[in-house]
């Protein structure tokens, strides 16, 4: 098969690493080829951050290059705009709708842009989710993530994967089932 | 047994299986996880050192003492290393011994790009480059035979991407492997000249051999797909052309880069139209094989800077542009990294800031960010423990010159403090500098992810340690002015700075506050009780909308625009009372959460 490519971008302490583990980890066990790659070192301290995530029968490159993404899921908008290169001429991208503000919007030198996601809409075929909305309602905004993935898992037909069992093998006892639920509240949303 | 590891976890995991029993290193990115995933092993001993001469020291002792040992460190620490290399180099070793260095492509948390593949040759020792993690655990195995076969410490050249990709990994058990005795031998462990002469020639020896090895180990091989275009790579910049030329292009795989293997190259390359040298950075293979009358193409197309990803190779040499849907380019404002809400470095470049009289030499950390607007504080940096050393420079040229409409602050953290900031500070005061240093003690080595360091109280394996004094060591340097505050305080951060510059020689301030992202340890809670217990609320009644308060460019403040007031996002913020201090109708209150 060809090279699957999935993009994963956000604002550090989002979550996306931690859902790019759960999926590769997945499509392992599912007997894929599976690269990852991300760049740490600043992303802790509010910067952008990507999760680059290929599979198939043979990966090569671990990066994924511009125009060439399948799909790319944004947890936050501005990443999300920001990211829309990465997308093939028929990808699919999936945003949160949220905002987290970058430090000119803290400090007043811009205003957070807006009309994102009419922007997105008009550009590419996109689903906006309220994940983060969701995640609180579930009980914990932590959560916002493992919903994400759940999206990203039913659009490119991997709903077939045991994901309980990887979240029950990857996640703290006591976050099992709040991280189910929001898989296939994610799942059912998409 | 199949894992999906990250290069850094790999090399963890090879080192384990190839039998090391000690490890060290100093903190650094891309190379800091490979200590980190180290020491989940109870086999190997493992320790953060102060920085990485100590480290690559201690890694060449064990060596001589008897039992396999690793060091790794980000690329930039090789140059702080670089003294015991070369001649750890001549010496050769007792156990095995293997040098990782992480360079970076891309810079994506380094100051430069520099090659290490350079420190092979210069230093003459051999080199391995993995391109993923399966070769990365393969060849630090491979590497310990290596180093014990031709009597020779062995660099590892790891990169980012290697680093900190993930790829499916085979792993196996250790294997122990049989401490060496120790034995007085003075000709090979004592460098003086007499004996130094032989070291050089029995180095040169070992050489020859391993030009032999490198024509033969299965870490260079040949992947022939028929086709007049040869491509010979090494690194992830191999896995890149393969994206690209897939089969249609012959390979030579090089993963053992130095020496190069001379006899397969010309072998491989006798039958090609077209060879073409992929590697990231330098053209160092492609000089070296032009030298030896093997026509190849390389940087005279392809860039020497930045990563040489597949979208790259395309544009130089096939010419194809990739379509891409793009945004309007006028939604799309930068994220930079920022301070944490509750950083403690926060008061520091605040105060800092607001004053234009100063010469700010600042140094390597998440303090790096204070030349970042709203602080817009920091002059230069170069290296770490700089601040101090470069500030005397600068203090001297404002000296000589009769300049003095500036005076100079020198700025750094604990860890690098440790690290080389130490002789610096020495330096400042024997010589009689007037500078004023601040130390931003934030009990932790924050921007690698919290390692801890010798002034935390705890080691690498988590086990509580003796903790090393900053203050001590600041008055044992022969600094007479010194005081430790805390930074939140804006009243006293300001009058210390005021106070530090004024007084006759030089003078540290310690700020002493711990890292917001920091696991406070029992010692932690002691010292700090109330730390990250607030929040701070915004009384709409009281706020003019003045802004004042966002010069903090703390990320948990949101202006609204609509009803022009300040306003904080509680899940933010940990109440450190910055702004608060900072607005002056005292609309902000500090509650406790």
């Amino acid at each position: 098969m060809e090279t699957k490519n999935i993009v994963l971008v956000g604002v550090g302490g989002q979550g996306t690493i931690t859902a790019a583990k759960l999926l590769t980890t997945g499509l392992m066990e599912a007997g894929f080829d599976v690269k990852m790659s991300e760049i740490h070192g600043m992303s802790q301290r509010g910067g952008s951050v990507s999760s680059l995530v290929r599979y198939g029968d043979n990966v090569q490159s671990p990066v994924i290059e511009i125009g060439s993404a399948d799909i790319v899921v944004a947890f936050e908008k501005l990443e999300g705009l920001r990211s829309m290169e990465y997308l093939k001429p028929k990808g699919k991208m999936v945003v949160n709708d949220t905002e987290i503000s970058p430090l000119s919007v803290v400090i007043g030198t811009n205003a957070y842009p807006e009309g994102i996601l009419e922007e997105i809409e008009s550009k590419i075929d996109c689903r906006v989710m309220s994940a983060s909305k969701m995640a609180e309602a579930l009980g914990n905004n932590k959560v916002t993530n493992v919903i994400l993935l759940g999206s990203v898992i039913k659009l490119m037909g991997l709903t077939e994967i045991d994901w309980e069992s990887i979240i029950s093998k990857n996640v703290k006892e006591k976050f099992i089932d709040i991280n189910v639920k929001a898989l296939h509240a994610g799942m059912d949303a998409a | 047994m199949k894992k999906l590891l990250t290069g850094n976890e790999a090399i963890a995991r090879g080192a384990w299986e190839a039998g090391v029993k000690y490890a060290t290193a100093y903190p650094g990115t891309p190379s800091t996880e490979i200590l980190e995933n180290v020491t989940t092993y109870d086999e190997i001993v493992s320790e953060w050192a102060p920085n990485e001469k100590v480290a690559l020291e201690t890694a060449a002792g064990a060596c001589i003492g008897g039992v396999r040992s690793l060091c790794a460190m980000k690329h930039v620490g090789l140059n702080v290393a670089a003294d015991p290399l070369f001649t750890f180099a001549c010496l050769g070793v007792n156990a095995g011994a293997v040098v990782v260095t992480a360079d970076e492509p891309g810079m994506f948390s380094s100051q430069n790009e520099q090659d290490n593949r350079n420190y092979a040759r210069h230093a003459k020792v051999c080199m391995f480059e993995p391109s993923d993690s399966q070769e990365a655990k393969d060849m630090i195995k491979e590497a310990y035979a290596v180093s014990e076969e031709y009597d020779m410490p062995v660099l590892f050249r790891m990169t980012t991407r290697v680093c900190h990709s993930k790829s499916i990994v085979e792993c196996q058990d250790r294997k122990e492997v049989a401490d060496k005795p120790y034995e007085k031998d003075i000709k090979k462990y004592c460098p003086l000249p007499a004996f130094a002469k032989g070291m050089q020639v029995k180095l040169a020896n070992n050489f020859k051999q391993l030009e032999t090895y490198s024509n033969t180990t299965p870490f260079n091989y040949i992947e022939d797909n028929k086709s007049e275009i040869g491509i010979i790579g090494s690194g992830v910049a191999y896995r890149y052309a393969k994206e690209v030329y897939s089969d249609k292009a012959s390979y030579l795989k090089i993963g053992f880069t130095y020496p190069l293997p001379m006899g397969k190259i010309a072998e491989f390359a006798k039958d090609k139209k077209t060879i073409y040298v992929f590697e990231e950075n330098d053209p160092i293979m492609e000089k070296e094989i032009k030298a030896a009358g093997i026509a190849c193409i390389g940087k005279e197309k392809l860039p020497t800077m930045g990563e040489l990803t597949p979208d790259r190779i395309r544009k130089a040499l096939l010419n194809e542009e990739v379509s891409t849907i793009q945004p309007n380019p006028e939604m799309i404002l930068p994220r930079p990294p920022a301070f944490c809400a509750g950083c403690p470095h926060r008061g520091a470049f605040y105060e800092l800031g607001r004053r234009k009289d100063l010469m700010i030499f600042s140094d390597i950390g998440c303090y790096s960010l204070g030349l970042m607007p709203p602080y817009n504080a920091t002059d230069a940096m170069i290296c770490m423990g700089a601040s101090i050393s470069g500030g005397h420079g600068v203090q001297k040229a404002f000296d000589i010159k009769g300049d003095h409409s500036k005076k100079v602050v020198s700025i750094l953290g604990d860890s690098t403090f440790f690290h080389s900031g130490i002789t610096s500070l020495m330096n400042v005061v024997y010589n009689k500098s007037n500078t004023l240093t601040i130390i931003l003690d934030n009990r932790i080595t924050g921007m690698t992810g919290h390692q801890q360091n010798p002034g935390t109280g705890f080691d690498l394996k988590g086990e509580e340690a003796p903790i090393i004094d900053i203050e001590a060591m600041v008055k044992a340097c022969g600094v007479k002015e010194l005081i430790s505050i805390d930074p939140n305080n804006l009243e006293m951060m300001n009058d210390a700075i005021e106070w530090g510059l004024n007084v006759e020689g030089p003078a540290v301030i310690i700020t002493r506050w711990p890292c917001v992202l920091k696991k406070l340890s029992n010692l932690d809670k002691d010292e700090f009780p109330s730390a990250f217990k607030n929040f701070c609320t915004v009384n709409v009644e009281k706020c003019i909308g003045c802004k004042k308060c966002l010069k903090s460019g703390c990320p948990a403040l949101a202006f609204d625009t609509v009803n022009k007031k300040s306003g904080i996002l509680k899940e933010t913020c940990v109440g450190c009372g910055v702004c608060a201090q900072i607005c002056p109708k005292q609309a902000i209150e500090v509650e406790v959460r």
